[in-house]
């Protein structure tokens, strides 16, 4: 019945993208993933030492870092632009209002013009989901994802499982609640496709509007749940979404409602698992999905988690340079 | 366009003085397959004037002064018809032109093919469905217009049915877009059902996708792409019926895609509603995980399908239910979808690959006889939009021919399309089963290369 017809090797297991890149979670393995928390780990090190950290300078001294971004953005290129000039890198940053992107043109064609003017590395971020994808088949030069549209944002689930390592001894096994509007989050699917590789058990939770059954499909490991409370008596780990009020309204959805129901208050923690952390990838909306208290709380490890984004961003990019040079060989 | 006509006139006149004396074209040795006369044997063939002048048992016309063609272990067919195809002009001959889109056609063993109106401008004016079919368009096969069924297809007023269909247009569609309000559905059956003619929808009910670029599923989440649902489809299939029921117009649904809406379809035959429905290849044979990472050659509308409906396809392919395929041929220029996938264009090429994918996957893979995939591709499609004299062989049609070899193993590279455009989701793919041979009114316009083409 079914048709046999076999389809022309096709690119679903396949990347096709500039060695060095780092696209999305999905395609990473469980060991190059723990390659790049090991060596973030070392950028810590070496960068406590005055000694180490000058010569961590060196790693990509003169090396050309273009940061080009499409979407508004504070701590993603920040910490990107922090994370290559500890390395030693000139960074330039490119943003769709002040260039010829407003003046339409394409995606492909700024890439182009980007890498023709020596950029030897790109980081980007984009509105649209799959923007990574499409400019990496046109380019030579390492892409490094900081987020497409809804797909995903590996930079941020590899600080985010970073920020739990230093926490939490292994990710296999650890209950991690991810709470909100999962289905327009990037920053949730990069993260469910991270643990999932490594074995944790992962439950979505949040409204229907904002998190379809589907979403349990998303990866192995992966349980929705609408009750916010009893999930959070077994979390170790308590991620907390943006939500923002422009989408519950388009949703037709009751903003007192969600609050009642998912935000993450003093009380709702203190009823939690004893020892569980609350993360949020920012940038956060204090009195929505979290309280101020929750937020600046013993328990929240939101401001690691920003100063964690230097230091693995600091080695996926030592990483692109290293593996672009090998893949050119 | 004077000079044009006067630079042309001389020939003209040559042309009266000495009538190109074209030979008859004998077509000896191959299998003949005509449904619509009830043919399924070794006959032999003589086209003569443009018309069918001779169907016998082989052997039986004498080869002296025709153009002789050996059609050994090959299958004869009335042409092809597809009646879904997108020729962009007027408007946007950077993607395709009737000349190159024909010339696509006659590749794939398509003889004659309808072209949807959401040209620019739209075709909904006579003198824009008049420039489509005139000489200098250089069309090699026919050419017949589908008119747009309301002013600029924007849905809201009704086109002059009555004066686009004396232009020549053979059905009505607003295809690209869906007609959504349910009184001018319901008129637009009514004016075409007092032509005959049916009225074809592009069943979306786009309230429903806004913003969506692939299937809703599994795929879609993942990717972060907003998904169409099957509703959207079949929501537009159930009350387009309900409307064809009350009018007593013809209502065929282009491009089906879901198993949803085949089966409201399925239970309007059997009501007795006069209602039709094509597939594309694509819908088939792919699913939408297909999209990979966001290949934009896997984009279309409606999109890719789950297995399941993907399946359904097949089955109502095999049970009947769908009554032609049709290819949505959709060229976009190739910088046009490398694009962010959400912005790059929807549609695909696939006049090329229509016949090989359905020999392939519904004669090979699930049985399914030549004699059904002539019926799907030629003799239906003709039923349709009401072609006289063609989907047939029988003495007197119009001299339309399909030679296909149905078991040539060969492989498809959309560098090689005849389309101006190469969107194909269909680059690399090995085939066994290939057109060979085109004639259209009476002219051979295509032929494979080989060995055995002489």
């Amino acid at each position: 019945m079914t048709p046999t017809l076999k389809p022309a090797p096709q690119n679903s297991a396949i990347l096709p993208a500039p060695p060095g890149s780092l696209l999305d979670i999905e395609h990473l393995s469980v060991e190059e993933i723990e390659e790049i928390l090991e060596s973030a780990a070392a950028m810590q090190r070496r960068l406590a030492k005055s000694d180490s950290r000058a010569a961590l300078m060196r790693t990509l001294a003169g090396r050309r870092v273009a940061l080009l971004f499409y979407e508004a953005s504070t701590r993603t290129r920040v910490s990107f632009e922090f994370a290559a000039k500890n390395l030693g890198a000139f960074t330039t940053v490119v943003t769709a209002a002040a260039s010829s992107i407003e003046k339409g043109e394409s995606l492909v064609d700024t890439g182009y013009t980007i890498q023709a003017t020596g950029a030897e590395a790109i980081v980007m971020r984009h509105p649209s989901s799959g923007a990574a994808a499409l400019l990496a088949r046109h380019i030579h030069v390492p892409l490094i994802n900081a987020g497409d549209g809804m797909h995903e944002h590996p930079t941020q689930a590899l600080l985010d499982a970073f920020t739990i390592l230093r926490h939490k001894k292994t990710l296999r096994g650890l209950h991690v609640l991810i709470v909100g509007d999962i289905f327009h989050s990037r920053v949730a699917r990069s993260n469910v496709q991270l643990l999932s590789k490594f074995g944790s058990r992962i439950t979505l939770c949040g409204p229907d509007a904002l998190l379809p059954r589907l979403a349990s499909t998303l990866a192995p490991g992966v349980v929705v749940s609408r009750d916010f409370d009893a999930e959070l008596r077994s979390a170790d780990v308590i991620m907390m979404l943006r939500v923002q009020k422009e989408r519950l309204a388009g949703l037709d959805l009751n903003v007192a409602d969600y609050i009642a129901q998912y935000q993450l208050t003093g009380e709702r923690l203190r009823a939690a698992k004893r020892g569980a952390i609350v993360m949020h990838p920012g940038p956060m909306i204090r009195g929505m999905e979290i309280t101020a208290q929750v937020a600046d709380g013993a328990q929240s490890v939101i401001v690691e988690q920003v100063q964690n984004g230097v230091l693995t961003r600091m080695a996926i990019l030592a990483r692109a340079f290293a593996l672009n040079e090998q893949g050119g060989r | 366009m004077k000079n044009v006509t006067s630079r042309k006139s001389p020939n003209k006149k040559v042309a009266a003085k000495r009538p190109p004396k074209q030979k008859p074209i004998l077509i000896r040795g191959g299998h003949l397959i005509d449904p619509a006369s009830g043919i399924d044997a070794p006959m032999d063939l003589l086209l003569r004037d443009g018309r069918v002048a001779k169907v016998t048992q082989p052997g039986k016309i004498p080869a002296k002064g025709t153009q002789l063609i050996n059609a050994k272990g090959l299958i004869v067919a009335p042409g092809f018809i597809d009646i879904h195809v997108h020729l962009r002009e007027p408007g946007q001959s950077h993607k395709e032109t009737i000349a190159t889109g024909t010339d696509a056609a006659a590749a794939g063993g398509f003889t004659s093919v309808c072209c949807m109106p959401n040209t620019v401008p739209v075709n909904d004016d006579v003198k824009i469905t008049r420039w489509m079919q005139s000489a200098e368009r250089g069309a090699v096969v026919n050419v017949f217009p589908i008119a747009a069924a309301t002013l600029g297809s924007m849905g809201e007023r009704i086109t002059d049915f009555a004066a686009l269909h004396d232009a020549g247009a053979v059905a009505f569609s607003d295809d690209g877009k869906p007609i959504l309000g349910d009184e001018i559905m319901r008129a637009c059956l009514e004016a075409a059902a007092k032509l005959g003619v049916p009225v074809i929808q592009h069943a979306e009910d786009t309230r429903l996708t806004v913003g969506c670029s692939m299937n809703l599923g599994p795929t879609s989440l993942r990717l972060g792409l907003r998904g169409m649902s099957v509703e959207s489809e079949s929501r537009i299939v159930e009350r387009d019926i309900r409307l064809a029921r009350e009018t007593g117009g013809h209502l065929h649904v282009a491009h089906l895609s879901t198993k949803k809406a085949l089966d409201a379809v399925r239970r309007a035959k059997k009501e007795g509603v006069h209602v039709t429905c094509e597939v594309t290849p694509h819908h088939f044979v792919l699913l939408d995980e297909h999209v990979g990472q966001y290949n934009t050659n896997y984009k279309m509308c409606p999109p890719l399908r789950s297995e399941e409906d993907r399946d359904a396809m097949v089955r109502g392919l095999l049970d009947g239910t769908i009554d032609c395929i049709a290819t949505d041929h959709a060229p976009h220029a190739f910088h046009e979808k490398q694009q962010e996938f959400e912005r790059a264009p929807m549609g695909i090429t696939g006049l090329e690959t229509s016949l090989p994918i359905a020999l392939q996957v519904l004669h090979h893979h699930n049985g399914l006889p030549l004699r059904r995939i002539v019926e799907l591709l030629s003799t239906n499609p003709a039923k349709i939009v009401g072609l006289k004299g063609r989907g047939t062989l029988a003495v007197g049609s119009h001299a339309d021919v399909t030679i296909f070899d149905p078991k040539k193993k060969w492989k498809f590279y959309a560098q090689d399309s005849r389309s101006k455009s190469k969107n194909t989701p269909f680059d690399g793919w090995e085939f066994g089963g290939a057109n060979w041979l085109t004639i259209t009114n009476g002219k051979v316009i295509f032929t494979a290369k080989g060995p055995k083409v002489r």
